[in-house]
């Protein structure tokens, strides 16, 4: 029987906000759809060839009605973009003590990562009512994180890391999908997100035995791709400490000059895979570049490593 | 402008006489040879006949294939009539159509419908036909780049069709061919060869079209008959003259973004690579550029493409329904600032399409307010259709019905677009079918149904014989009831959160209510009977090229000039090049015996105020 609700559950913080744009949006074309269709109809009825009706003086220009028909579509543009552009904002800047996750798409499946190491396929789990930051990245074509209930979709791209950041506030279990098209089986790059209550997800981490965070993880790969032989006091090479990087401005050798770029996960990123492209003043280019020798996954857990790092002091 | 002018004062304008009569210019006589006159044409007229005839037959090839996408949406995996025996009878197949080819659907149909059909028709088809009749030119500026515009398409047209028959089939990398999916040779099958056919038959059309664009611009500048003053050309000559500005500057960049991607994938460049890229487990590139660079190129030609896409609808629908009216198109100069504010807005909301890409909020804001003004040249647009009709003597023949039907349509295309303007609701429903629904009522509801006015309304002049006003009137309205039915319930289900480009829809639990699986259903349904309607159209057509009833020079009492010369028109369009004296929409003019008054033909009296079209 008719069973579609009209819309997706309203599952996070933003939804109902990103509703309520919505429903005025509606109201604004439902309205104009139906005042300027019965003026279709009515005057293609009244003024049809053999009617009798009055046409003396029919306009054929009027400045004031061009006025109006301006002055009202700019006004409810204005608020709809007014509105829009806080949402928008909003959507952007994920809060301080949001739970992060990290993403990786390939054709066809969702490859999730959490912190405290546990990693699944097509399934993401949070808890409720906290703050989720997503760090995805694609290990081929482009993809496209899309949770419905959420409202929230965001582009995955290669060689880059995109972020998204939503609250869930009812548990339960909303569909995910892939919403840029990315080849043969798109349609069936998919899963779910299941949105526990805190206590669940607490348990549901460390189900299977609690094993390597991403973090150690992280540290167990610094070691064995020997970045530990240069970056941790190395006697015969001169590299920089990476404890207490990540977030902080490091100044950067411009030819003659030094400018300062934050660390942020995309720079430690670029470290890694491109180092010559930004080299740290004060350093001898000799970083090996790392391209195409560790993974997105693998890279992923270096980079948590090395954010684990940034509690502690750095020795510059 | 009130000034008062007589019509042989008129700048430009001298008097008809012996020494300066401009209808003594040099007449080339017909070409005799069959392969000059028909084939290889240099007159105008016979090549917006070649672009119209090309554009309709792949308007057939670009429904059937959309017919077949909408099958395996309403009934996922079954066998389909025909196709299924034929393509997939093999056991591993067990006639189920494959999800690659579904893909392989999608992107073809989209390509075809966009760049073989509606551009062709619009700017290649009627702008050809109409642009040196309406301006009282014997032909375009340059015929024989106007006949190399045309012959760029057949190549085009082989490519593509080709494609479908190379090792891994067409592209489908979807119609607009983001990296990195479209040059990873092994990311899909299709981009074997497919893809960079694709990308060759995509550059020849575009080239065809910048070659029209710069005849169409130097003809509407050098060319006007005396008297034609900028603002007294009909809109649909406005329109194809900003359409053509349009072309001329956005084509170059899609131009350089299917140049680059063709290097990507044949000669090893990377401009749309990231560093270390492998797909598919192919062996990494060097990589180095960015995907989303492409996506910028692409939407920056695709956006104003849109609008050459709709601009030359929007200006031959704003003649047809002032003369079916009987009434001077209400606010002539507001139409044509309207037109001209819509092209150019739409050189700077390419972004809207890039909301989900991680662009900064900055960046997307701006974005998103200059969608949000493109409303109002729209609103502009339809208001003064409505004035146009307000107080009328309304004829409601076929080509006026299709018109109405355009304006009624591209309110709800319109309205749509509000609501994708605002990014916040687009991150939702970007990628959905929403999405869908909003083109096809642009495209479909919009510009199709101006291409059938256009051809009801035109038919008579390009070919001689009327249409069948009967005929006509059903497909009108089978077409539209059909096309809404289609169309519609797409906003629902991608407000659902349905997404597009999906082989199948109920592999998703969310996706498998009877209400998603009855509207999916509804939707084909309505969508074979749309595609069965069109062959009333196609009879119509056809029959009346060969026996409908022979047309005057004027059966419609419109003032342009096209009007005022034979139907068809003979090769020189006109026998002395005709000399205007006044704004093409003077109709029901007091004072004046018909409700017509061509704009060759005085005003009783001799002396008039200039019309004020504020
Ligand atoms: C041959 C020695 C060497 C090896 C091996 C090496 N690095 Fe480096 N690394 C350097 C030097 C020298 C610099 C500073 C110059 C520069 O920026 O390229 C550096 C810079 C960096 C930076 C930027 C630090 C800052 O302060 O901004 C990061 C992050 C980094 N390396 C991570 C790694 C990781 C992860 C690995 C292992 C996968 C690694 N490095 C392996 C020598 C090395
Ligand atoms: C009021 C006017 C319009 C506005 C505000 C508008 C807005 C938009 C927006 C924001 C999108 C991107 C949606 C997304 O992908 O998330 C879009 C897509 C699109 N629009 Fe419009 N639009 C308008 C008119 C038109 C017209 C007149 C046409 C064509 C004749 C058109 C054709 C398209 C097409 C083809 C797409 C989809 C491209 C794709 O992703 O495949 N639009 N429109
Ligand atoms: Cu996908
Ligand atoms: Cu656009």
């Amino acid at each position: 029987m008719w069973n579609f609700p009209l819309f997706p559950d309203q599952a996070s913080s933003h939804a109902s906000s990103i509703d309520a744009l919505y429903f005025f949006e509606w109201a604004v074309a439902i309205f104009f759809s139906i005042v300027i269709g019965i003026a279709v109809v009515v005057l293609a009825v009244r003024y049809r060839s053999g009617s009798k009706v009055d046409r003396t003086n029919p306009p054929t220009h009027s400045q004031f009605m061009e006025a109006i028909w301006i002055a009202i579509p700019f006004v409810i543009g204005m608020v709809m973009f007014a509105w829009g552009a806080i949402l928008f904002y909003d959507m952007y800047d994920p809060p301080g003590d949001a739970l992060e996750v990290s993403v990786v798409g390939k054709q066809w499946m969702w490859y999730i990562q959490h912190a405290q190491g546990r990693a699944e396929i097509n399934e993401l789990h949070i808890p409720v009512g906290q703050a989720v930051k997503l760090t995805m990245t694609s290990q081929d074509v482009i993809h496209s994180f899309f949770v419905p209930a959420f409202r929230v979709k965001q582009d995955v791209l290669p060689g880059r890391y995109t972020s998204l950041w939503f609250q869930p506030t009812k548990p339960g279990r909303y569909h995910l999908f892939c919403a840029e098209y990315c080849g043969t089986n798109h349609s069936v790059m998919g899963g779910w997100v299941e949105v526990m209550e805190p206590a669940a997800y607490e348990r549901w981490l460390t189900e299977g035995g609690s094993g390597p965070s991403m973090a150690e993880e992280g540290a167990r790969l610094f070691l064995q791709h020997h970045c530990a032989g240069c970056h941790r006091d190395s006697v015969t090479v001169k590299a920089p400490r990476l404890e207490g990087v990540y977030g902080r401005p490091v100044p950067i050798q411009n030819g003659k000059d030094v400018s300062f770029v934050t660390a942020d996960v995309a720079y430690i990123r670029d470290s890694i895979l491109r180092p010559k492209s930004q080299v740290v003043a004060g350093y001898e280019p000799i970083m090996p570049s790392f391209e195409g020798q560790i993974s997105e996954t693998d890279l992923l857990k270096i980079i948590a490593y090395i954010k684990s790092l940034s509690g502690k002091e750095a020795v510059r | 402008m009130h000034e008062p002018e007589s019509h042989e004062g008129a700048p430009g304008v001298t008097a008809p006489g012996p020494e300066s009569d401009p209808g003594h210019d040099h007449i080339h006589p017909a070409p005799g040879w069959f392969l000059t006159r028909y084939i290889f044409a240099s007159d105008h007229k016979v090549i917006g006949i070649q672009f119209l005839f090309s554009g309709l037959i792949f308007f057939l090839v670009g429904g059937m294939l959309a017919m077949a996408l909408r099958w395996q949406l309403a009934w996922p995996w079954k066998p389909m009539p025909i196709l299924s025996r034929l393509l997939w009878a093999e056991p591993s197949l067990g006639y189920q159509m494959p999800p690659e080819f579904y893909n392989k659907l999608f992107t073809m149909h989209a390509t075809i419908m966009i760049f073989f059909v509606i551009i062709p028709l619009l700017t290649g088809g009627f702008g050809n036909f109409l642009i040196p009749l309406m301006i009282g030119a014997r032909d375009m500026a340059f015929p024989k780049l106007n006949m190399l515009s045309y012959w760029f398409m057949p190549p085009a047209m082989v490519l593509i069709t080709y494609s479908f028959f190379v090792e891994g089939g067409s592209a489908e990398a979807g119609w607009t061919s983001y990296p990195p999916l479209a040059f990873a040779r092994w990311a899909t099958p299709g981009s074997l060869n497919g893809q960079t056919l694709w990308l060759l038959s995509l550059l020849f059309a575009g080239i065809s079209s910048i070659l029209g664009s710069i005849n169409y611009i130097t003809t509407i500048v050098m060319l006007r008959a005396p008297g034609m003053k900028l603002f007294r050309m009909p809109m649909t000559v406005w329109a194809m003259f900003i359409t053509a500005i349009l072309q001329a500057f956005a084509l170059p960049v899609l131009t350089s973004a299917l140049i680059m991607q063709t290097l990507d994938r044949v000669a090893g460049t990377n401009f749309f690579s990231p560093v270390g890229l492998t797909v598919a487990n192919a062996p990494p590139v060097v990589g180095g550029g960015g995907p989303i660079l492409y996506q910028h190129l692409f939407w920056f030609y695709s956006h104003p493409a849109v609008y050459v896409m709709i601009l030359p609808a929007m200006g031959m629908v704003s003649d047809i329904i002032a003369t079916f009216s009987r009434k001077p198109l209400f606010g002539y100069k507001p139409m044509v600032c309207a037109i001209a504010g819509i092209a150019g807005l739409g050189f700077i909301v390419w972004g809207h399409h890039m909301f989900q890409s991680g662009m900064n909020p900055a960046l997307g804001a701006t974005f998103m307010m200059s969608t949000m003004l493109i409303a109002l040249p729209s609103a502009i647009k339809v208001f003064n259709w409505l004035g146009t009709m307000w107080g009328g003597r309304i004829q409601f023949t076929a080509a006026m019905l299709n018109a109405v039907g355009f304006v009624s349509m591209f309110i709800i295309g319109g309205l749509s677009g509000i609501f994708m303007a605002a990014s916040p609701v687009d991150i939702h429903i970007h990628d959905t079918y929403f999405i869908v629904g909003h083109i096809h009522y642009v495209l479909f509801g919009g510009s199709t149904f101006a291409i059938f006015a256009a051809i009801h309304y035109w038919f008579p002049k390009i070919f001689g014989r009327m249409m069948n006003e009967r005929l006509g009137m059903i497909h009108f309205f089978l077409t539209f009831i059909f096309f809404n039915g289609t169309f519609y319930l797409m906003h629902i289900v991608g407000m659902h959160g349905h997404p597009r480009r999906i082989a199948d829809p109920t592999v998703y639990s969310y996706l498998q209510g009877a209400g998603v699986i009855g509207m999916n259903q509804f939707m084909t349904v309505n969508a074979f009977l749309l595609g069965f309607t069109q062959l009333i159209f196609v009879f119509n057509f056809l029959y009346s090229l060969a026996a409908g009833p022979k047309a005057s020079e004027n059966p419609w009492h419109a003032n342009t000039l096209e009007w005022t010369t034979s139907s068809p028109p003979a090769h020189y369009n006109f026998e002395r090049i005709p000399v205007v004296l006044h704004a093409p929409y003077e109709y029901s003019v007091p004072g004046v015996d018909e409700d017509f008054l061509p704009q060759t033909k005085p005003f009783p009296g001799g002396q008039r105020l200039e019309p004020a079209h504020s």
